[in-house]
């Protein structure tokens, strides 16, 4: 037999941390106990890495209902309404299956949300990979692209929107990140919360085998050359289960035949034991032969850390089980009562009639240690951030430049992959993809919800502190093109290896704009997840953090559309003035260099654009509205034309920038609106009013976009031509 | 009058089916559990889209297995109007209700697109509402619709009007780059012999309102309740 | 079990695997045909109704007739 020192390595626990559990237990650890500790303990499920940081974020607000801490954030959305978010990685498992690991994020996801009693309507996803000229790259990219849909397709949920950026440090560690929104009337919140003395501990769902043992300490760890061999780690989704599980749940939930719900996700079920006991601050005592087994004669800690999909826990009073069981009969799904909630404060668990495992739930669920990283800037950023773009001679054929960048995987329409998933289902989905943001009316209370996705690993890796901001503008933006308000955010944040003080200063740099930007623009953060050590033989990843943003419509007609509508109508752009070529598409398209600084924010600026963007969207004033992010002015002109079908005739505002700066610069606080000639003047008042500058940029109209300088044409190309550059790239690569 | 939306385990647009039924339509709305023994003297069925059983094994085959079709074959045999949308059609065929059988998409993806059909037939209770030639818009948003019969089986069909919706441009022109799936023939939609039982791979429950993009399904539900609902009037005119 | 597409309906996924094949180099590959592989325990008293049971629960249910075939070995096993 293994000593308990050479387990406790392969475990990942370190010395320190050996000694604090001891230290809890006032005792040595059995290997059952070490194994519950370490997948607990691990950086996915106690945030030990990161905790300090998160805690900058606003994380409450007049709407905040249920902020980080819970399976996921929930919002008030008026009317006795709420809405209920989150977003999740599923990085580590794509990259070794994508199909099956892509699968199991968004089922994953989705049981976050339906275990808070709200029912799930519509998914997003933000995924990055190594460029598609790989062979390997593409392999993964269609078998997320189809893993997702295999799954959300499956379970009725509509997937509305998402964005995919293809770099080369993704190639080994693509990303994966999966959002899920639901809705649900406020009095119906449940909390994972085991309390209720003698109350029963339910198990449903899906039966425990081998899979995903270790998953959470594996999603804990660079991958290497070897993780191929990790294949058993990575669990097997089953969408069907999934979605009887969310109609079972939700029906207990309605008839309240539960007290507390939890799903089973990392960590499995000694997760869900300790984090209900220790929200609670009760304990529980189960019998683990009770547990239906896929395979025969599985060990106590592998039964306590297996990682199987669509298992659900519910806290139930002894009266509610025989209706809780009529429920999941229908649903042609079993439980299995494992044990009780008790008074103490502790999680015991028996196998063979033999206590295995007794832990204080809060030792194991919170009890952590918290790291403070070392942090220290690298090397490369001032080299970086000290290259000029504009040094670089100006490109030659705008046309040319334009074309390429519409055709570039990063801005080319995203059509073939959204085709894949049903984002129709639930006949909700009143913006599909395609637009800055999707919109889904909620029919209990006849306004809607809009939501985005946005992150760009290239700003972050650039200037981590902007980036992080800029994530936060662009998502929130997104919502106010569409007119809504942003009432919430989840983040996912994809880095690499912690211990190393460079990937955590790029931590603390992007998690503090992240916070400012949140700060100033009044949008709390109720929820998120942390992942670190996306990392493939010691390269990492560029620092992502992906930002899920949530606004509210006081109705579905309300919304705004990226498409210019009519002939005539004037093109006008909105707001900031701060460009940069430095981290740009032109400059990775164009000369294949990621360099440069990204342009800073004015969040004071941004808040007033947004605002005005609202306001001006709700109340009609304006036919079209776009935010203007990668590729600059001339490639949002060029997608309001594609969408609307119509062609523009645009001036450049006179200035002594350079052209391409001003054609391709990207800078936040952005956006091109068109309005009818008749309700300019209304709008200018409004701008003015609102501190925001507004130039006259044209006319929409014609079959061409043509943009000049002083009357100088820098650009003139047929939506023929642009259509085939921005559709048909991915179809072309892929099959 | 009472429709009767029937769930089985992974249906997933029963909810759009009844929505549009109940606050679109107003209509009288039920939905019917995948093991009940009767249909709660619904007068009118649909079968709607999903994934029943996780479409494992084949689309449709194991629905179609399950208690409560046999109710759904005697209501069909006893001239009742059943409507199988999507994986509704897949169960529809698999219980042998409709000729034919549904499999993977010849380019072997999930599609989730607008489409426009044709009606080729307005004699059945489905259509009478439209006229024959009508171009209609509606989504589909499926893996397994490539429709298939053998060329005799086909002809047959064909000879006795029941092949009701093909695939076709917005002009009604039958092209190849319309069909999202590959069906022979074009084929989207079929009948049975009767004209009572109608199976469709397009959405009409979701282009009912003009807000999601199109209202030309309700020229199926509406046709429906012309026949069914005013049959009396109908037949004194 | 094996649960194949029939010769004559068109198989979408058997013509992707033969295209990739060929385009990995097997130029000698000439078709390629996808189906599903089922393993059904079951007890009989003897071969024959082995068969017989195999056959209609083929029918009903594990293939469709309209597209698919099916062949099946039996294979006697000791009961546990």
């Amino acid at each position: 037999m293994p000593d308990q020192e050479e387990i406790r390595r392969k475990l990942g626990l370190s010395d320190s941390e050996y000694e604090l559990i001891k230290e809890h237990l006032r005792r040595e650890p059995n290997v059952t106990e070490l194994n519950m500790y370490s997948v607990m303990w691990s950086e996915h499920c106690s945030y030990k890495h990161s905790r300090s940081s998160l805690e900058l974020f606003p994380t409450s607000g007049p709407r905040v209902v249920q902020g980080p801490g819970e399976n996921a954030g929930v919002v008030d959305i008026g009317d006795g309404f709420a809405a209920v978010f989150k977003i999740e990685s599923h990085n580590h498992p794509s990259a070794i299956e994508p199909y099956q690991g892509a699968a199991t994020g968004v089922g994953g996801i989705l049981r976050d949300i339906f275990t808070m009693g709200a029912r799930p309507v519509a998914f997003l996803n933000s995924l990055r990979f190594g460029e598609l000229n790989s062979a390997a790259c593409r392999y993964l990219f269609d078998g997320v692209v189809a893993g997702i849909g295999g799954y959300g397709n499956c379970v009725g949920v509509p997937t509305v929107a998402g964005e995919i950026y293809f770099e080369p440090c993704y190639e080994r560690n693509p990303l994966v990140n999966a959002m899920c929104v639901g809705v649900m009337p406020l009095e119906r919140l449940v909390l994972g919360k085991a309390g209720g003395k003698g109350n029963l501990v339910v198990l449903a769902g899906s039966k425990t085998g081998r899979d995903g043992i270790g998953g959470v300490t594996f999603a804990s760890e660079e991958l290497s050359s070897d993780s191929e061999k990790d294949r058993p780690a990575v669990q097997v989704g089953d969408p069907f289960l999934g979605k009887l599980l969310i109609e079972a749940t939700l029906e207990a939930v309605e008839n309240g035949l539960v007290t507390g719900v939890q799903d089973l996700g990392g960590a499995g079920l000694t997760c869900a034991l300790t984090e209900t006991a220790s929200r609670a601050g009760s304990g529980i005592e189960v019998e683990l032969d009770r547990v239906p087994l896929r395979e025969a004669e599985m060990p106590a800690a592998e039964i306590l850390v297996s990682e199987s999909q669509e298992r659900m826990l519910f806290i139930v009073e002894p009266e509610k089980l025989e209706p809780l069981q009529e429920v999941f009969k229908h649903w042609e799904l079993d439980l299995a009562v494992l044990g009780r909630v008790t008074e103490g404060r502790e999680v015991v668990v028996r196998q063979g009639g033999e206590i295995v495992a007794a832990v204080p739930a809060e030792s194991i669920a919170g009890g952590a240690p918290c790291y403070y990283p070392q942090s220290r800037e690298p090397a490369y950023y001032k080299e970086l951030a000290a290259f000029e773009p504009l040094t670089l001679p100006p490109p030659k054929d705008y046309n040319r430049v334009l074309l390429e960048l519409l055709g570039s995987f990063d801005l080319a329409s995203k059509e073939w992959v959204w085709r894949r998933y049903d984002h129709m289902v639930r006949t909700s989905t009143v913006q599909g993809p395609g637009g800055d943001a999707a919109v889904i009316r909620v029919r209990e209370t006849g306004r809607a919800l809009a939501m985005s996705v946005d992150g760009n690993g290239r700003y972050c890796y650039l200037d981590p502190y902007r980036g992080g901001m800029l994530a936060v503008c662009e998502a929130t933006r997104n919502l106010s093109c569409c007119g809504a308000e942003p009432v919430g955010i989840t983040d996912c944040l994809n880095f690499g290896n912690p211990e190393k003080p460079e990937v955590f200063w790029q931590f603390e740099e992007a998690v503090k704009g992240m916070a400012a930007a949140c700060e100033a623009l009044n949008v709390p953060v109720v929820g998120g997840n942390v992942s670190f050590y996306n990392e493939v033989d010691k390269e990492a990843i560029y620092p992502t953090p992906v930002v899920g943003a949530v606004g509210l419509l006081e109705c579905p007609e309300q919304q705004g559309k990226v498409a210019f509508k009519d002939e005539g109508d004037l093109v006008l752009l909105l707001g900031g003035n701060e460009l940069s070529l430095g981290g740009s598409q032109l400059l990775k398209s164009a000369c294949g260099k990621v360099a440069g600084r990204p342009a800073a924010v004015d969040l004071e600026l941004e808040k007033r654009v947004q605002d005005l963007s609202r306001r001006l969207v709700r109340e009609k004033l304006v036919e079209s509205a776009h935010d203007l992010s990668e590729g600059g002015l001339a490639v949002a002109l060029a997608e309001c034309c594609l969408q609307g079908n119509l062609g523009a005739v645009v001036d450049l505002p006179v200035s002594d920038r350079r052209e391409d700066l001003v054609l391709f610069g990207e800078g936040p606080s952005r956006i091109v609106v068109s309005v009818k000639p008749e309700k300019l003047a209304e709008t200018a008042a409004l701008a003015k009013a609102g501190g925001v500058d507004l130039f006259e940029l044209g006319t929409a109209g014609g079959g061409i976009l043509k943009i000049n300088s002083s009357s100088k044409p820098l650009i003139s190309l047929t939506l023929d031509e642009m259509k085939q550059a921005f559709e048909g790239v991915f179809k072309w690569i892929m099959e | 009058m009472k429709w009767g939306v029937v769930v089985f385990p992974a249906s997933n647009c029963d909810l759009d089916a009844y929505h549009l039924l109940r606050d679109v339509l107003g209509e009288k709305v039920e939905y019917i559990r995948h093991d009940a023994a009767t249909l709660a003297g619904c007068d009118l069925l649909i079968l709607p889209g999903g994934f029943t059983y996780g479409d494992y094994l084949r689309p449709g085959a194991i629905a179609a297995r399950s208690p409560v079709m046999g109710a759904v074959v005697d209501f069909a045999a006893g001239g009742g109007p059943v409507l199988g949308i999507c994986n509704g059609f897949q169960v529809l065929t698999e219980a042998g209700l409709l000729p034919g059988a549904l499999y993977r998409n010849s380019h072997l993806q999930f599609r989730c697109l607008e489409t426009y059909v044709r009606i080729e037939s307005s004699s059945i209770p489905f259509t009478g509402a439209a006229e024959t030639g009508k171009v209609l818009k509606m989504p589909v948003a499926h893996g397994d619709g490539n429709y298939y019969l053998p060329e005799e089986k086909r002809l047959e069909l064909e000879e006795n009007g029941q092949i009701i919706f093909r695939y076709c441009d917005f002009e009604g022109n039958i092209v190849r780059e319309a069909n999202p799936n590959g069906s022979v023939d074009s084929i989207a939609g079929v009948c049975n012999r009767a004209g009572n039982v109608l199976g469709m791979m397009p959405h009409p429950e979701r282009a009912g309102e003009k807000i999601l993009g199109s209202e030309d399904g309700l020229v199926i539900f509406n046709s429906l309740l012309e026949f069914y609902g005013n049959r009396e009037v109908r037949g004194g005119a | 079990m094996e649960v194949t597409l029939k010769k004559e309906v068109h198989d979408p996924q058997g013509s992707a695997v033969e295209n990739s094949l060929k385009s990995l180099g097997y130029e000698a590959v000439q078709r390629v045909r996808v189906g599903k592989y089922l393993e059904v325990e079951l007890e009989a008293p003897d071969q024959n109704e082995a068969a017989r049971l195999v056959e209609d629960m083929s029918r009903r249910l594990l293939s469709n007739p309209v597209i698919e075939d099916y062949s099946y070995t039996l294979e006697e096993v000791r009961r546990q």
